[in-house]
């Protein structure tokens, strides 16, 4: 079974929980005078996850054909031959990213983030890596935060104080 | 007609907007050659910066130009490097690539550049023609229509665009108006499917998942696969000689008159938009030229080269149809522009043009405007912007991985919501892995909460769903909308036995 009809499966999944909150328990604190009324909340909800859980069917029994494996960009059932060990590694440095991005403020957290995704894809030039680093965090920030008008934290707390 | 002009001309040729419309051309010319970054993830990035501008017309405007450049940056790099940035150009490479390779570069970005921009000229004409009539009839609309027409418009990005596949674009169009349910709706107050998470309480943002549709599965995709990025230059590939003979523009201008219509009609049908027109146009003009010149198809013919970049960009102009007449986008990209307008406090519809008419027409009058930007200050730099190509691969993705997670952050200011974006990247990666289409998620993710609304307020006057029987035209477009989904799904189910037939016989 490819791909494609696993996902249709966790799709069904998905639309059942979804379509359960619909019909059976998102109408219990509705208040009565809304009762009346021919569309509630969970009206077109209902729709989709019926709608939901027929096309996921038909792709999970296989009713579509799966596309030419020929014609796929990245083949998944060979993700060994390609380099899945930095695509993981720059997923985790993003969440890692978003963790860090307030406690530690802007300008840190992203000069690490550049720094840290060009060595994992094999960068070692660490001079111009952090040069660079540097250079673009006082840029975006200067520019998200005095042009566009968006508060971004420069720096950690601590150093802040009294500002 | 002639007021609407004059008023978008005035809009447009305004200090502001004119640099709005130069900064963006520019800028999508920049990024639209980078490998990998197409159109959307560059007009999603873009939107934070369109939305603190705070003036709609000039926000539209700038994506807008954006837009263009994106395509044109996207020729550039089919051109040169044979590495089309951008699914819409790869007809392009087809004559584009063997022209460089046989040391004719400028002449064939100055040939791409023309007709670039003569289809969007023609383009942003017919579009001044057609748009205010379609809304015309559009006015005419309930909202029972317009629940249907959305309905259709879904349905025809499913049979378009999922290439086959009807039914994984239809699931994934499912999963968008799904993903629209959640948060706290306009017509009810009431938080729905928020699992208890705080931060699902406003819904998703827009802006978030076009980033994590488009943007970082190519990033990733650019990881995975190095060669992705790589360049297949031969050389000689240095650009110089930029004049055209008078006996090349004779023989692309009847290629250009054709596809400049062509491109536009596919353009306005949702769903279909600038690769298919870009394709088509390049077909349509092989099977039409002499046996001698058909020959020259693939090898460098100047023919070749003229049609998809023609038709591509008059399909970029009539895919703002429907966006500017019904307020329905018919492409990924469209629908990230429509979700900027909204966001930008515009109702988009047919009343745009009259409650709004300078943005309607400052934004058609700022197409030329693009165009004109494109051939007298683009083509002259490529040789310079051509130098973005050689950024490496291992400096290019941290940057672009940064950009995505800056276009979240910026909307939102909310680090969950890069936490969210990074989920939503990784799904949105196995997805494109199955061979599930991306751009129905983002669209009925835009179209959900209208849809609801429009769905709602018939339900409410006809009392229930009898407004579907008792609207005519209602009805009609449901059945064309049903049609639109079977037909296609039949029409495979049996080239594909007849395929079976064939290798048993």
């Amino acid at each position: 079974m490819g791909l494609d009809r696993y996902i249709a499966l966790i799709f069904l999944v998905v639309c059942a929980i979804y379509g359960y909150t619909a019909f059976f328990t998102m109408d219990q604190g509705l208040a009565p005078i809304m009762q009346r009324n021919p569309i509630w909340p969970s009206t077109f909800p209902k729709v989709l996850s019926v709608l939901g859980i027929l096309v996921g069917l038909w792709i999970a029994l296989g009713f579509e054909k799966s596309r030419d494996t020929a014609k796929v960009e990245i083949d998944y059932r060979k993700l060994t031959e390609y380099k899945t060990g930095q695509a993981v590694l720059l997923m985790a440095l993003m969440v890692a990213y978003a963790l860090i991005l307030r406690p530690a403020g802007f300008l840190i957290s992203t000069t690490v983030f550049i720094v840290t995704a060009t060595a994992i894809l094999g960068e070692r030039k660490w001079f111009l890596m952090f040069f660079i680093a540097i250079l673009a965090s006082v840029i975006v920030w200067y520019l998200v935060d005095g042009v566009l008008g968006v508060y971004m934290r420069p720096l950690p707390g601590v150093f802040l104080q009294g500002f | 007609m002639i007021e609407g002009i004059l008023l978008g001309v005035t809009t447009a040729f305004s200090p502001v907007n004119i640099l709005m419309v130069v900064g963006g051309c520019l800028i999508g010319t920049f990024i639209g050659m980078l490998p990998g970054l197409g159109p959307m993830s560059i007009i999603a990035i873009m939107i934070p910066i369109a939305i603190t501008i705070g003036d709609p017309s000039a926000a539209l405007i700038l994506l807008a130009g954006v837009y263009y450049g994106a395509i044109f940056g996207g020729s550039t790099s089919s051109i040169l490097i044979n590495a089309p940035g951008v699914s819409s150009t790869v007809a392009t490479s087809f004559d584009g690539f063997p022209l460089a390779s046989q040391g004719k570069a400028g002449k064939a970005l100055t040939i791409a550049a023309i007709a670039s921009f003569a289809g969007g000229t023609f383009g942003a004409i017919l579009l001044m023609i057609f748009a205010p009539a379609l809304v015309t009839v559009a006015l005419l609309f309930h909202s029972a229509e317009y629940f249907a027409l959305m309905v259709v418009g879904l349905s025809a990005i499913a049979a378009f665009a999922g290439s086959g596949q009807i039914a994984k674009a239809l699931m994934m169009a499912l999963l968008g108006l799904i993903m629209a349910t959640v948060g706290e709706g306009v017509l009810f107050n009431l938080p729905r499917f928020t699992m208890g998470i705080q931060d699902f309480q406003t819904g998703f943002g827009f802006i978030t998942l076009a980033m994590a549709m488009f943007a970082l599965p190519e990033a990733i995709f650019l990881v995975l696969d190095p060669k992705r990025s790589q360049k297949k230059t031969n050389g000689s590939s240095e650009i110089k000689e930029l004049r055209i003979s008078k006996r090349e523009a004779k023989l692309i201008a009847p290629v250009i008159g054709r596809q400049s219509i062509q491109g536009f009609l596919i353009g306005v049908l949702p769903g279909a938009g600038a690769t298919i027109s870009s394709f088509l146009g390049y077909a349509v003009e092989r099977n039409i030229a002499g046996k001698e010149e058909q020959k020259e198809f693939g090898k460098g013919s100047i023919k070749g080269l003229a049609a998809p970049e023609c038709a591509n960009n008059a399909a970029v102009t009539g895919s703002f149809v429907p966006l500017l007449t019904l307020g329905i986008p018919g492409s990924g990209t469209t629908a990230i522009l429509l979700g900027a307008l909204i966001a930008l406090n515009v109702a988009p519809g047919p009343r745009l043009m009259i409650d709004n008419p300078s943005i309607f027409w400052a934004v058609i009058i700022s197409m030329y405007l693009g165009n004109v930007i494109l051939l007298i200050l683009n083509l002259p730099l490529i040789p310079y912007i051509a130098k973005v190509l050689s950024v490496p691969r291992n400096y290019l993705i941290p940057f672009i991985l940064f950009f995505t997670l800056m276009g979240a952050y910026i909307g939102q200011n909310n680090a969950t919501e890069l936490l969210i974006l990074t989920g939503m990247g990784v799904i949105a990666t196995a997805l494109r892995m199955a061979g599930y289409p991306l751009a129905p998620v983002l669209i009925g993710f835009i179209l959900g909460s209208m849809l609801e609304d429009n769905f709602a307020r018939s339900m409410q006057l006809y009392d229930g769903p009898a407004f579907i029987i008792e609207r005519p035209m209602t009805l009609a477009l449901l059945a064309i909308a049903v049609i639109l989904i079977i037909l296609p799904s039949l029409r495979a189910r049996r080239a594909e036995k007849a395929g079976k037939d064939s290798t048993k016989g």
